[in-house]
């Protein structure tokens, strides 16, 4: 194989501009504020799963000490965004809105109290009886309900099931459970009506004019009253995207207690408030010639959902995009069930159909004997399969070699079983995976005051990625002054307007909205400066100059026709090495790497966290996070942090991150592309190929807990 | 959280006078009992904090070592007596919970804690644990940690320490005070099968205070190890966990000692199997025989039978490694 040199010379980049204030606790998260005359909101949720209130009974959680109000549909205020809608067969759940218990857990009542535990002993007190109705929750037992989204069609190009046909052929059946994102923080607002049209909410959310949209909405307000305020975000991997129940719920309870509320859900609300990757079933058929070319993709996915709300993620999408196939049917189903609705969760679709699409290449590998990176490249999409559109770049084979170097991937055994060290079984592999690259539209204000200093501000959120740094690390650039004259604020409503912080594509949006602002500026310093460029040292001369306290400019930046032109993804390669104890059926990480080609890498340092970050989650994904129900009743069994696993430092070794970082000439001024969602794409893959490696065991339902291996 | 009276009597004999009311329970690192208050599986009325008693002491005796009820787990682990002459406990209590956790759990508290059934820790779901009466969730339910051995059809739970598998293989005796003067138990007569009254995890009366563990001196400490298997490498309970202590002289086992954890109601410990290991040679073929034996009688679940394979290879496994043999 060719080697690949990297660019070890350059920069390692900005450390995180807001490190030190979220190490030392001075970053205030949305349930740290102190909001005067504050009260607590403590929900209680239904013990059925299906059915009906019959009674509630609020009597002692309303006597009980310190409590202000007990709310329920019965006494629940009408929500305005609730009434005058156009009543849909199905939507987002309405809080507080009739007697229907759709899944178990649902919010029955709030108690607001003085305080928190006085608020949550009384939710205690809130006795409810039900109508129980029979329900579903599982799905595998539910496969056969499955419909199809919005009834829409089927994908096909060349003709369907050619797999069946072909010389070497895999068929398997592939199972994800339900995953839950559980960021670190809890979710959490406080919120406080500044005037009877007028409220303002600390939220943790990904989305500020999103929420604010949304709120706005479901009290028919203007947009500008409602004041979102959300500077920090403690992780939220699709959690926050949108505006969930209990939000709605906390602008509400503000309003008849006549006082700012504070809700913070628990880590057991966590698993049925705001989402999760739902539990799905994958069927994936491979079949190639002799010397592993593709003839045929069939790819079938069962997702689950809630009664009362479709979701619908790309499940299936990854095996049109991926590799040059000329037949390719996919068939997507949902399956209702009385659950909370999915929603996405870092890598989303993606993640579940790579972990189908890659574990199932890796078996065509064996079938046919090649190397699994040697199989992909000889399927290598050189244009868009599903389109035909040019790429606006692609250095897949690139990050394929750098990572098989990095990791010494000709030292596998491709036997299986084969290797032991110290006792354990040895295993590498690998897996590919692929997210769209987008770019929306921001408006940044940037403001260059005369001392030199240079203030950007937009509504954007940063959930952890390090969108601060990377937007400073722009403009730093951009300008050609030092990063720390630069100040870049996020966060809040009343800043210009910016997207969702979701699906890859800040750094692309509003990064070129920020470097549009800053050489907006530079033209209008050059202007001043009688049409000849500045250094950047005079810029605060030129403005001295003229007099002028600052220089301001409001921009608005989004990608123009050309972007439809060619098919824009981001790609990765994630290698893994495990060791299994042929015993115990224990698996351990014992080298983990992952390659990105996502453009230009703005901010190396907090990309490198990044792409770490995902491979972590990843390996929850494949080695322990299930979340479990008991379908006799239809409740969670592991709602709980010591239950549901996620990795923890022990479990994770040294985890490399590796860039491609060549510019993609056409997505955005940096050339930059996403790395969100990749990070993560194709991780739990290369975990069950390499566990498959190691001991000759493919495990295809996750998580690869060791009772699956002894 | 049901309201709760907090007291903190001045001496061990003003708390065993405290205790005897129902309702009243004590209180040491509270790192499993105020999981238990907040989740509303125990509302006791009254709550006797004990942390400034003198009972944290680890101390040689004549015939072994002295540990306070009171010891720190993350101490105990780290202590150099501990180190020297029961390697085995220290290694078992490093594998149990978290570093945050040891830091505020005793040695008492840790023989107190209770099952980490997710119907028990439910209180909307049936338990005769939680609630006598009520039915076993777990029994035709999601049982993947549940019991393999001494199981009863009104529960089917594991004891989830780890320490307690190691002090049961060590032929501990648990010092017990109260009110009509201190009694001793040996360690594995200390907690209790489910039976027909699984609400009772052990024979501690009402009344009566632990204060400390006695491990009499042995021959194991070179050749001792503490194997648990999880699904994930720290802070989780064990699937299979195995104490084996071994006494070798010349390649033959004088001795045995072994235990199990995450199967059954109470640490189990496995006398048969360490008989057949006596007069051995301390091979993989002795140690795989032993584990057969210890297999006997065991009875799985819907969600747990790979413990039946995971157990006795655990234990082989931890043979080998108490043996020097991997």
């Amino acid at each position: 194989m060719e080697k690949i040199t990297l660019d070890k010379g350059a920069p390692e980049g900005l450390s995180r501009v807001d490190g030190r204030m979220k190490v030392t606790g001075r970053a205030k998260y949305s349930a740290e504020y102190k909001v005067a005359g504050v009260t607590y909101g403590v929900l209680a949720g239904s013990t059925i799963t299906s059915g009906s209130i019959k009674t509630i009974d609020t009597k002692k959680a309303e006597n009980a000490p310190g409590v202000l109000a007990v709310i329920t549909y019965l006494n629940a205020p009408k929500i305005p965004g609730y009434q005058t809608e156009t009543p849909a067969a199905k939507g987002a759940l309405k809080i507080f809105y009739d007697d229907k218990i759709f899944f178990n857990g649902q919010p029955v009542a709030l108690v607001i109290a003085d305080t928190f535990e006085r608020a949550l002993f009384a939710a205690s007190l809130v006795k409810v009886t039900y109508n129980a109705t029979t329900f579903q929750t599982n799905l595998k037992s539910n496969l056969s309900t499955g419909v199809s989204p919005h009834n829409g069609p089927d994908y096909l190009r060349g003709s369907g099931d050619a797999y069946k046909n072909a010389p070497v052929k895999v068929e398997q059946e592939y199972l994800i459970p339900t995953e839950v994102h559980n960021p670190m923080e809890l979710h959490a607002i406080i919120a406080s009506w500044d005037a009877d049209d007028k409220v303002s909410v600390y939220d943790k959310t990904q989305g500020i004019k999103s929420t604010q949209r949304s709120i706005a909405q479901a009290f028919k307000l203007p947009q500008e009253n409602v004041h979102v305020m959300s500077p920090f975000v403690g992780g939220a991997f699709g959690a926050a995207l949108r505006t969930w129940p209990h939000e709605i719920a906390a602008v509400l309870a503000a309003k008849v207690v006549k006082k700012p509320v504070k809700l913070v859900l628990s880590r057991a609300d966590m698993f049925t408030s705001v989402g999760y990757r739902p539990h799905t079933w994958q069927k994936i058929g491979l079949g190639a010639t002799a010397d592993g070319k593709l003839t045929g993709i069939t790819h079938e996915a069962s997702g689950q959902t809630s009664v009362y709300e479709d979701f619908t993620e790309g499940v299936v999408n990854i095996s049109q995009l991926m590799y040059a196939c000329p037949n390719v049917n996919t068939k997507y189903r949902l399956v209702s069930l009385n659950v909370n609705t999915p929603t996405p969760m870092r890598g989303p679709g993606e993640a579940t159909g790579a972990f189908a699409l890659e574990s199932a290449m890796d078996e065509l590998s064996y079938a046919l004997n090649i190397d699994p990176i040697e199989l992909r490249m000889r399927n290598y999409a050189e244009t868009d399969p599903q389109t035909g559109k040019p790429y606006s770049s692609k250095f897949l084979n690139d990050a394929y070699k750098i990572g098989a170097d990095a990791i010494g991937w000709s030292k596998r055994n491709a036997k299986p079983g084969t290797v032991k060290e110290n006792g354990w079984l040895a295993g590498y592999g690998m897996a590919a995976g692929m997210f769209g690259a987008y770019r929306g539209s921001a408006t940044v204000v940037a403001r260059l005051l005369a001392d030199g200093t240079l203030h950007i501000e937009t509504a954007v959120t940063d959930i952890g990625p390090g969108t601060g740094t990377a937007m400073t690390t722009i403009a730093s650039e951009v300008m050609g002054i030092s990063s720390d004259k630069v100040n870049f604020k996020l966060g809040d409503s009343t800043m210009p307007p910016s997207p969702t912080q979701g699906g890859s594509s800040v750094t692309a949006t509003v990064g070129s909205a920020v470097s549009d602002a800053c050489t907006q500026l530079k033209e209008k310093l050059k202007e001043l400066n009688g049409n000849s460029e500045s250094a950047s040292a005079g810029y605060a001369q030129i403005l001295q100059q003229h007099n002028l306290p600052q220089l301001e400019v409001t921009v608005t930046s989004k990608g123009g026709p050309e972007l439809g032109k060619y098919a824009m993804y981001s790609w990765s390669v994630h290698f893994m090495k495990v060791l299994v104890h042929p015993v115990t059926g224990v698996v351990k990480i014992q080298q983990g790497l992952s390659v990105a080609d996502a453009g230009h890498i703005v901010s190396p340092k907090t990309a490198r966290s990044q792409m770490i970050g995902g491979s972590i989650m990843g390996a929850g994904m494949a080695l322990m996070e299930e979340a479990v129900i008991d379908h006799r009743y239809g409740r969670l069994m592991n709602n709980n942090f010591a239950d549901y696993h996620v990795p923890v430092q022990a479990d994770i070794p040294q985890i490399e991150a590796l860039f491609v970082n060549k510019p993609d000439p056409y997505l955005n001024p940096m050339g930059a592309k996403g790395m969100g969602e990749i990070a993560t794409i194709g991780v739990a893959a290369a975990l069950a190929n390499a566990v498959y490696n190691a001991t000759g065991k493919r495990v295809r339902d996750l998580p690869i807990t060791p009772d699956k291996l002894v | 959280m049901k309201q709760f009276q907090y007291i903190r009597p001045a001496t061990q004999q003003n708390v065993l006078d405290a205790i005897t009311k129902p309702g009243t329970k004590i209180i040491a690192g509270g790192t499993n009992l105020v999981d238990l208050m907040k989740r509303g599986v125990t509302a006791p009325d009254k709550l006797v904090d004990i942390n400034h008693l003198p009972l944290k002491s680890i101390t040689p005796s004549k015939t072994g070592l002295l540990i306070g009820a009171l010891a720190l787990n993350s101490v105990v682990s780290e202590n150099t007596l501990v180190l020297q002459k029961q390697p085995l406990l220290s290694m078992a209590l490093k594998a149990g919970a978290s570093p945050q956790l040891r830091n505020m759990a005793t040695v008492g508290g840790n023989m107190m804690q209770r099952t980490r059934c997710s119907y028990f820790y439910d209180t909307t779901m049936p338990c005769n644990k939680r609630e006598p009466g009520t039915g076993c969730g777990a029994l035709e339910g999601y049982n993947r940690m549940h019991a393999i051995f001494g199981t009863s059809p009104q529960c089917i739970a594991v004891h989830p320490s780890d320490m307690c598998v190691g002090l049961a293989a060590l032929d501990a005796v648990v010092v017990i005070a109260g009110k009509k003067g201190d009694r001793r138990i040996p360690f594995t007569e200390f907690h209790r099968l489910p039976g027909d009254h699984p609400e009772t995890d052990n024979h501690l009366a009402p009344g009566e205070l632990i204060v400390g563990v006695e491990i009499p001196d042995n021959n194991f400490s070179q050749h001792s190890y503490y194997l648990k298997v999880r699904d994930r490498q720290s802070y989780a309970f064990a699937l299979v966990s195995v104490a084996a202590a071994l006494d070798i002289s010349g390649g033959v086992i004088r001795n045995a000692r072994l235990a199990m954890g995450g199967v059954a109601h109470k640490p189990w410990r496995l006398f048969d199997a360490e008989k057949s290991l006596i007069g051995k040679p301390a091979t993989e073929a002795s140690f795989k025989h032993a584990a057969q034996i210890a297999m006997q009688g065991a009875k799985a679940y819907e969600y747990n039978a790979f413990k039946l394979k995971m157990a006795p290879g655990t234990i082989t496994e931890a043979l080998k490694h108490a043996a020097g043999l991997a």
